[in-house]
């Protein structure tokens, strides 16, 4: 292995750049390369299923930086290049093309993959789902060609994907029938009075709900999809089906060369893995906790996060990430901001006015806050942040009682 | 173009051109700034964008949203009379010479 090899970054998301640029930022002042798949430059993701479906914009605002920026910092890119293979063994990576490049070290920030409906027709043209800028343009014409010829868009899923592509295609003007499988919305993440809150917002705008479905087929005709059919053998026209049933941490590569993965590549809090050589930063990654449990993020928040450790990692430095996780989306005038991991909750408790929607479900687990989620409640969820960060909980009583001033514990303890 | 003057938290200036309509946030990730993050990209969740307003300018920018002063009271740095988000600083032609200084952290 040359001393004069790069650090190799495959993946280059959000995490994947902000591995390269804190590299530069922690002294690095070697080679650096950024390989990514699709031809642009690393760009933000999260406005892909928001305000991008139905404002036709121009990819380079998405970009996180610009490219003169990323050459200035020496940061090489190469674009629209597949990684086949990684060679532990020989240091290097193996492009789809055959051709070789020996690394240093090397960082595994490939993302997420959409799943895909395990189910008959699930190949059809007009079955669309959600990782890229290309796939989010391909939804939102299909959505407006729905709109136009009075067809139906169908959405397979309703978490937060499917929540916002309907709340799109409802500003497009076009019909939206969601199938869920589960009895309610967002119900992996959220409580129930969350989940109703967003269905009554999108009931208000005209989205027809199905829950409980669990689609067996897609049906089509010409290779286009037409309908989807769910097994109580109910059919459901559609001009287009959009998935959004969750995504898989891309860890394909890192499996493939024996790294230890676990859905996911296995990370500790300073996102190496289990080679001392290679660390991985962001969705491609499950995390370690110290109790044992591995977690797994989709998040900007963490993806930046684990690429600043991932960079200090690689620079010898042990940079743990433990701040309160966040995580937000947007639907019609609802801007939900979610704090902390509300999973394993035994009490949960609103605050505001739930019909607006105005309110927060505080998440406490044995008496101890350890989520919040707000809709349209900015300044609970910059308190819950902070409580959260801190270790600092309101009491069930204290919650509940909308006069008590939740900001007090803050100020007790600064 | 108008023109913004951004000071990075080690002291350095850096003098960039903002197109009117842009943000003040959006030209400086453009350009590689290392003291801001932005990592929701200027749709106000994250306050990771934080930047102080130099005099004069304070007086001539329009006050601060309620919801951005209350995003500001999540700031990770000192919060100051002049600390404001530079996703919610739009360009305007009169803004020419504006000058923020970004804080030592984001996050």
């Amino acid at each position: 292995m040359s001393s004069q090899a790069p650090i190799v970054i495959v993946g280059a998301g959000q995490a994947g750049v902000q591995i390269a640029e804190s590299l530069r930022q922690e002294g690095y002042g070697g080679e650096l390369l950024l390989i990514g798949e699709e031809p642009h430059p690393p760009y933000q993701r999260p406005p892909l299923s928001k305000k991008w479906l139905f404002e036709a914009g121009n990819p380079t605002s998405l970009a996180i930086r610009g490219a003169e920026a990323l050459a200035r910092r020496r940061i090489d890119m190469k674009l629209e290049a597949r990684v086949a293979a990684v060679h532990r063994d020989s240091s290097s990576v193996e492009f789809g093309s055959g051709e070789r490049l020996h690394y240093s070290k090397l960082a595994f920030a490939t993302g997420s993959v959409p799943r895909i409906l395990p189910v008959p027709g699930a190949t059809l043209r007009g079955v669309l789902c959600l990782r890229g800028i290309a796939d989010s343009a391909a939804i939102s014409a299909a959505i407006r060609r729905c709109g136009s010829e009075g067809r139906r868009v169908v959405v397979v899923g309703g978490g937060f994907i499917g929540l916002e592509v309907a709340a799109g295609a409802r500003k497009l003007g076009a019909a939206v029938t969601v199938l869920e499988g589960l009895p309610r919305l967002m119900s992996r993440v959220t409580a129930p009075i969350v989940s109703e809150a967003f269905e009554r917002l999108h009931l208000a705008h005209g989205v027809e709900f199905v829950f409980n479905a669990r689609v067996t087929e897609l049906l089509g005709e010409a290779d286009h999809v037409t309908a989807v059919r769910t097994a109580d053998g109910r059919e459901y026209p559609a001009g287009c089906v959009v998935v959004g049933i969750g995504v898989s941490a891309d860890d394909r590569l890192a499996l493939a060369a024996g790294l230890a993965c676990d859905a996911g590549i296995i990370v500790d809090e300073c996102s190496r893995t289990s080679d001392a050589e290679i660390v991985a930063a962001g969705d491609c990654t499950a995390r370690r906790l110290p109790d044992g449990r591995m977690l797994r993020l989709e998040s900007v928040q963490n993806a930046v996060e684990q690429g600043k450790s991932a960079a200090a990692a690689l620079m010898g430095r042990a940079r743990p990430f433990h701040a309160t996780p966040w995580f937000w989306s947007d639907q019609y005038d609802v801007k939900l901001q979610m704090a902390g991991l509300s999973h394993g909750y035994d009490q949960v408790i609103a605050r505001g006015d739930v019909a607006k929607p105005a309110f927060s479900a505080f998440y406490l687990r044995d008496g101890r806050l350890i989520a919040v989620d707000s809709l349209n409640r900015i300044s609970d969820h910059m308190l819950a942040k902070r409580l959260l960060d801190n270790g600092l909980s309101p009491t069930a009583e204290q919650i509940a009682d909308a006069s008590f001033d939740l900001h007090s514990l803050v100020k007790q303890s600064a | 173009m108008p023109q913004v003057t951004y000071i990075e938290p080690d002291g350095r200036a850096v003098a960039l051109e903002v197109p009117t309509g842009a943000s003040v946030m959006s030209a400086a990730m453009n350009a590689g700034l290392e003291g801001i993050e932005a990592q929701c990209g200027g749709n106000m969740i994250c306050a990771t964008c934080h930047c102080y307003v130099q005099d004069p300018w304070q007086q001539k920018l329009p006050p601060p949203s309620a919801d951005e002063q209350l995003m500001l009271q999540n700031v990770a740095a000192e919060l100051r009379d002049n600390s404001r988000l530079s996703c919610q600083l739009i360009m305007r032609p009169e803004l020419d010479g504006l000058t923020v200084q970004f804080p030592e952290r984001q996050s």
